[in-house]
């Protein structure tokens, strides 16, 4: 497996952890008080934190245990990285755009940071899934 | 679903007939990862013209002996 699989692997994993860490933290809270009204930046900073650097410290693990020719790249990997980017890019704009709709509309400010958060989360995931799906059944670049 | 390309290739058989080259030879001389040339040869990806040329190159084959694209059925008149 090459480097750039394993990377798009672990950011799936990553990135569904974390959400998923952040979820049940914010739904615990809820019980309390409305869900509005939870105090979510700190946790959802916390998360985002969490994941960047989890990333990229398996990142360096994963490069440690790979043979060198693993880390080599070539013009499939180029365009299997840009096919993920380009469908995890469509979920942000998504995810701007609906958070613009509930600017305008006046949401509570939760649900717009959740929009957004929401969007990252779907880009990284999706956009990883998109990229281990080429590589493992295939990509054709017609 | 990935649409499977209608380009076929002959690589793993012209490999073999060119002394035996190994996948990881054959992607260090054409310049892509081994994983590229597996993908290939098993059709689940299709490579630029640039590098199916190299490929051709290093076999020492005409294109046509290494890659083929199906006859389209003619229509009628």
């Amino acid at each position: 497996m090459s480097v750039s699989e394993k990377r798009a692997w672990i950011m799936v994993v990553v990135a569904s952890a974390a959400y998923a860490s952040y979820l049940v933290i914010i739904l615990d809270r809820s019980r309390e008080v409305p869900l509005a009204l939870v105090p979510y930046a700190e946790t959802l900073l916390w998360t985002v934190g969490g994941a960047i650097v989890a990333s990229i410290l398996l990142d360096i693990i994963s490069s440690l245990f790979s043979p060198r020719s693993a880390a080599a790249k070539d013009q499939r990997d180029r365009e299997i990285n840009r096919l993920g980017d380009y469908i995890g890019q469509s979920f942000l704009v998504a995810g701007a755009v609906a958070a613009l709709i509930m600017a305008m509309i006046r949401f509570d400010q939760f649900w717009i940071a959740n929009a957004i958060y929401l969007a990252f989360v779907l880009s990284a995931i999706l956009g990883s899934v998109a990229k281990v799906f080429a590589y493992r059944r295939g990509f054709q670049t017609w | 679903m990935v649409k499977a390309t209608q380009v076929t290739n002959d690589i793993r058989r012209l490999r073999f007939a060119a002394g035996e080259l190994t996948q990881a030879e054959l992607a260090a001389r054409v310049g892509v990862t081994r994983q590229t040339i597996i993908a290939i040869e098993q059709g689940r990806y299709s490579p630029s013209l640039e590098v199916a040329f190299h490929i051709a190159r290093v076999l020492d084959r005409p294109f046509d002996d290494v890659f083929q694209y199906p006859p389209t059925e003619r229509k009628r008149p």
